[in-house]
């Protein structure tokens, strides 16, 4: 489960992917198909292309939740391509923050516990825990609905508790997959404006995956997903 | 209709037909194992009736006494009135056939008198009927003649006193005659025989045509002597099935247990199916289906699962009452029926009743849950989290409370006609009570549970805590199931543990002894008790008398047994119940409790006991406790006896033996001093003990193996409960894992899930089945059988079960949990929920 470091990493680079080669069926084209990519210490990307492009399996990647068939995936000098099941799990629990469209809130536990599970799950004690999910819903607009559960909440609201979640332990890199789908524009544009702020203030590195031309829009830099290759908006074919 | 019922119950059998499949099967087997049930009950309940209708033939009364019987005189008394139109003298024994042989039923009859009442009997005799009054002639059944090894012409002995008789087998009966194991004997031959000249125990009498039948008993009654008895032919024809009816209606009621059983596994497996599918029925009604449409297509979903289950099942219990018969007998094991040969022959009527009612109770299981699930707003039901909304509905205690004070009101009322129908009342109303009161309790210990440090542990207990209702539905089955394995595990455990400990008390001697098993024609006499006696090594003997009296028409003879009485010590070997009043030998009686419940005496009343044909007044001394003759029993001191009755005779022995003196040296001697001593029936005391248990192992086997299937059909409730809950939280795993929870954090997430509800529903269960048991050993076995247990628990049994139950709820856990995570997460996180 050892996490390996690459030798002569660039400090300032959080993710980099080289080559990157992703095919599902022998007999199909690859979904990726040599793609490179930088991400750099406090940058903003947001991706976008048109559904079925393979945005989500490029997100997975940079995850570790899957493996390219060609390429290298480095996360802060490790090489996630290389990473057992566990080590990579280990990898995200620490690192790494995720939004989701369908939000995926846990109905069962309140909107603090909610928030808490990557602390809890990273074993931190008790008051700094309460202390720093205190702090995070504050900041996202939640101060006073950590007793509540889910089912009390809007849809944005209860994507906010996700960004609580993805980022109340402060990761390096957030990974947003269709964060607006299921919410109306003007709670869309709050969440955007939200996850940005946040993204900045904690200092992480983000990708943004979204089809949406007016969420990109809040991105420091907007690539686009084009025959299987990512290239600056306004470059695409 | 049939677009929604496609659309509904077609639509899970594509999506989930394993399920579906293994429903079907635990529906069969509840339905399988109580049309078992009921058809060997039937079976035997018929050939009861068919060989007590050929016996008792076309006669209109029926003059009983007791196996001692009564003085033929009283014969041409009675068939001198006018009213009588056909007279027929019987004398019926229990005869002792030398070897490995229950006793066998013999009825010595005049076969011209009895032609005119048991036509269809006597016609078997056909030709050799002349043959029937030649010296030690005997004619039998062909079940009789194949249990004895003999044909026609053949001959086989019997015990009379201690003698043996030979007796030559002059006709086989056909089947048609008598179907069950009988002999046939003239009068003269048999009184001759068995050594009862001037003897008859039975007088059956056809009235003229339009004799007031009544009035010819009332006249009757003063003609018969103490201890005889007039009934008509409906009380003799179910006398002997009335013996083992409480043993019957107990196996019913096992068997309609995993029926039962099975209803709860199709309720939690459809109520559990109709929450993960709210959502999809939720978009059925918002496209326009009607409530009561969405109703009755969730509903027919279950029928059809009754169906194609109940169907299985009739088809499965014809099969298995086949095999139990040629395996276990008529009685299942019990012993009862022992002299009974039964098919179990396909019955189009009862197996439609079975098909029927097994279809009813899978559609009364989905009908609560197509109810609710119709009844809900689309609107809410389309959210996320409406599934626990609808559980929660469950959740008010006051029905469970109302049913379970309702059962325990029940337990207090007596038996209606001998059966303990208040009693299953109390049971039914108790488990109900009980299952209804799950959510509220499970809630209630979920919340006082400490919360874990560990993000796994802790986020399990949430879960619990938040599908609390869900939960209980899970665990219904399994509830239902366990608590009546506990109930009967605790109840046939305190019955065997009362069992043994009688036996430890009422067999305290170095050998027992008796001449043969239930027979009334072998005895010892003076001069064999003076022999046994003397035999070398024997420091003391006692000898009893027992035989069978009548107190009341229509029920069972009661066994009287005369033994020395007379000093404190001679009832240190009884098992009193109760206070009973000091010893003074003569005059006093002491009752066993069957006699105490079915004749309404207790100590200190005066017992009326009937005796060469004149009343003795006895008072009640004491009560005590008999497992080994149902019908009653009666201890007199056996001097008095004597004096009322001038028989000497001795039909069981114990013997002390001197100090150092070997029992089977001794059993030998005694043995040695008889004509085919081989075959007398001599025991140790600890050997007796071990037979008896043997017996009661093999009378409750069957109780345990449909305790077994209950118990399993309750565990795959679980395990669908378990694998339905998974798969709806496929997402949820899929989100933790990307948090950062490990795979098989997850695993034992839901393992822990599993464990806490096992340990809640074996908790739950075992304080349930605790409840039920007390009405069990209390009520039902007490007004059942008439005689009194005490409670034992059979700790390490239910803690292993306890135990092997949580593992598994564990075990079907992970299992559910690895399947669902079969999916990967990155698929899991994009299902909607």
């Amino acid at each position: 489960m050892a996490i390996m470091a690459a030798p002569s990493a660039d400090p300032q680079i959080v993710l980099e992917l080289k080559s990157l080669v992703r095919r599902f069926r022998p007999d199909r084209p690859p979904v990726i198909d040599g793609i490179d990519f930088c991400l750099r210490r406090g940058e903003y990307v947001a991706i976008m292309g048109e559904s079925g492009v393979g945005k989500s399996t490029l997100l997975n990647l940079m995850a570790g939740l899957d493996r390219p068939d060609a390429g290298s995936i480095e996360f802060d000098g490790c090489d996630l391509a290389v990473l057992d099941d566990d080590a990579a799990t280990l990898l995200r629990r620490r690192a790494m923050g995720f939004v989701f469209q369908a939000f995926h809130v846990l109905p069962y536990l309140t909107v603090t516990d909610n928030v808490a599970l990557p602390l809890d799950l990273a074993g931190m004690p008790r008051p700094e825990r309460d202390r720093r999910v205190g702090e995070m819903l504050e900041s996202v607009g939640l101060g006073g609905f950590g007793s509540r559960y889910p089912r009390e909440l809007s849809g944005g609201e209860l994507q906010r508790v996700a960004i609580s979640r993805a980022l109340v332990h402060r990761p390096r890199l957030l990974l947003a997959d269709e964060p607006t789908g299921n919410l109306d524009p003007r709670s869309a544009a709050q969440v955007l404006e939200l996850l940005r702020a946040q993204v900045r203030s904690a200092g992480s590195s983000g990708v943004l995956i979204t089809h949406s031309r007016a969420a990109a829009e809040t991105a420091d830099r907007v690539l686009v997903m084009d025959g299987r290759r990512l290239v600056p908006l306004g470059d695409e074919r | 209709m049939l677009a929604v019922l496609r659309a509904v119950a077609l639509a899970r059998l594509r999506e989930q037909p394993g399920r579906v499949v293994v429903t079907v099967v635990a529906v069969a087997l509840g339905v399988a194992l109580a049309t078992a049930v009921y058809l060997i009950n039937a079976g035997a309940l018929n050939e009861f009736g068919l060989a007590a209708r050929k016996l008792v033939g076309e006669a209109d009364v029926v003059i009983r006494g007791a196996s001692g019987g009564f003085d033929e005189a009283l014969y041409p008394r009675i068939a001198r009135d006018p009213s009588v139109a056909a007279a027929s003298p019987v004398l019926e024994l229990d005869m002792a056939p030398l070897g490995d042989h229950p006793a066998l039923k013999v009825l010595g009859l005049d076969p011209f008198r009895a032609a005119g009442i048991q036509p269809e009997l006597i016609a078997g005799l056909g030709g050799v009927l002349l043959t029937l009054f030649e010296p030690d002639s005997i004619a039998l059944s062909a079940a009789a003649a194949e249990e004895l090894g003999v044909g026609t012409g053949g001959t086989f002995a019997v015990r009379v006193g201690t003698s043996v008789r030979e007796l030559r087998v002059v006709q086989v009966l056909p089947t048609s005659a008598y179907a069950q194991r009988l002999g046939v004997m003239d009068i003269a031959t048999a009184q001759w025989s068995f050594d009862r000249v001037g003897t008859i125990n039975r007088l059956d009498l056809r009235l003229g045509a339009g004799a007031d039948v009544d009035g010819f008993r009332q006249r009757l009654r003063r003609l018969l002597p103490a201890g005889v008895v007039s009934t008509g032919p409906d009380i003799e024809r179910d006398r002997a099935a009335n013996v083992t009816r409480a043993y019957r209606v107990n196996l019913d009621m096992l068997a309609m247990v995993a029926l039962l059983t099975g209803a709860f596994l199709v309720f939690s497996t459809q109520a559990l199916s109709i929450l993960r599918r709210r959502a999809s029925l939720a978009l059925l009604r918002a496209i326009g289906v009607t409530r009561r449409q969405l109703e009755l297509a969730l509903l027919a979903e279950g029928v059809l699962i009754g169906i194609a289950g109940s169907a299985l099942g009739v088809a499965l219990g014809q099969g298995i009452a086949m095999l139990a018969l040629a395996g276990l007998g008529g009685d299942l094991g019990g012993g009862y029926f022992r002299s009974l040969s039964i098919v179990a022959q396909p019955q189009p009527g009862p197996l439609l009743v079975f098909f029927l009612l097994g279809t009813a109770i899978a559609a009364f299981g989905a009908w609560a849950p197509a109810r609710e699930a119709s009844a809900a707003p689309p609107a809410r039901a389309l959210k996320a989290g409406d599934a626990e909304h609808a559980a929660r509905r469950l959740r008010p205690a006051w029905p469970g409370a109302a049913l379970m004070s309702a059962g325990l009101a029940c337990a207090g009322l007596p038996p209606v006609g001998g059966i303990p129908l208040f009693g299953y009342l109390s049971v039914t109303a108790l488990l109900f009570g009980g299952i209804l009161l799950v959510p509220a309790a499970s809630s209630r210990l979920l919340a006082i549970l400490p919360q874990p440090r560990r993000a796994t542990l802790s986020t399990a207990l949430a879960q619990l805590r938040g599908s609390a209702g869900q939960s209980a539905v899970s665990l219904a089955a399994i509830i239902v199931s366990f608590s009546l394995m506990v109930a009967m595990a605790i109840m046939v455990h305190s019955f065997r543990q009362s069992f043994d400990g009688w036996l430890g008390q009422v067999l305290p001697a170095d050998l027992h002894m008796r001449v043969a098993q239930a027979a009334d024609t072998a005895y010892w006499s003076e001069a064999d008790q003076a022999a046994i006696a003397a035999v070398p090594g024997v420091s003391r003997v006692e000898f009893r008398r027992q035989r069978a009296v009548i107190l009341a028409p229509g029920r069972e003879p009661v066994q009287l047994i005369a033994r020395p009485l007379r000093e404190p010590a001679d009832i240190a070997d009884l098992p009193l119940v109760g206070k009973g009043l000091p010893v003074r030998g003569g005059g006093q009686a002491w009752i066993s409790e069957a006699v105490h419940d079915l004749y309404r005496l207790d100590v200190g009343d005066t017992l009326r006991l009937p005796l060469r044909g004149k009343d003795c007044l006895l008072v009640v001394a004491g009560i005590w406790r008999d497992y080994s003759r149902p019908s009653g029993a009666i201890l007199v001191d056996r001097d008095w006896y004597v004096a009322q009755t001038g028989d000497v005779s001795a039909s069981q022995g114990s013997v002390w033996l001197e100090p150092g003196v070997r029992p089977q040296d001794v059993e030998r001697l005694i043995r040695g001093h008889f004509e085919r001593g081989d075959a007398l029936q001599i025991y140790t005391g600890p050997a007796l003990k071990e037979l008896s248990l043997g017996f009661f192992d093999r009378a409750f086997a069957v109780t345990y193996l449909l305790e077994a299937v209950a118990v399993l059909i309750g565990l795959v409730g679980v395990s669908f409960a378990f694998s339905a809950q998974a798969l709806a939280r496929r997402a949820e795993f899929g989100m933790l894992r990307h948090v950062g929870m490990l795979r098989r954090q997850v695993v034992a997430m839901l393992a822990g899930e599993g464990a806490v509800l096992g340990v809640i529903g074996v908790l739950y269960g075992l304080a349930l089945g605790f409840v039920l048991s007390l009405v069990l050993v209390y009520v039902i076995n007490r007004q059942s059988f008439n005689w009194s247990i005490d409670l034992h628990i059979p700790s390490l049994q239910l803690a292993v079960v306890a135990l092997v139950l949580v593992a598994a709820a564990a075990l079907t856990a992970t299992v559910s949990a690895r399947a669902a995570m079969s999916t990967s997460a990155l698929r899991a996180v994009r299902e909607d929920w």
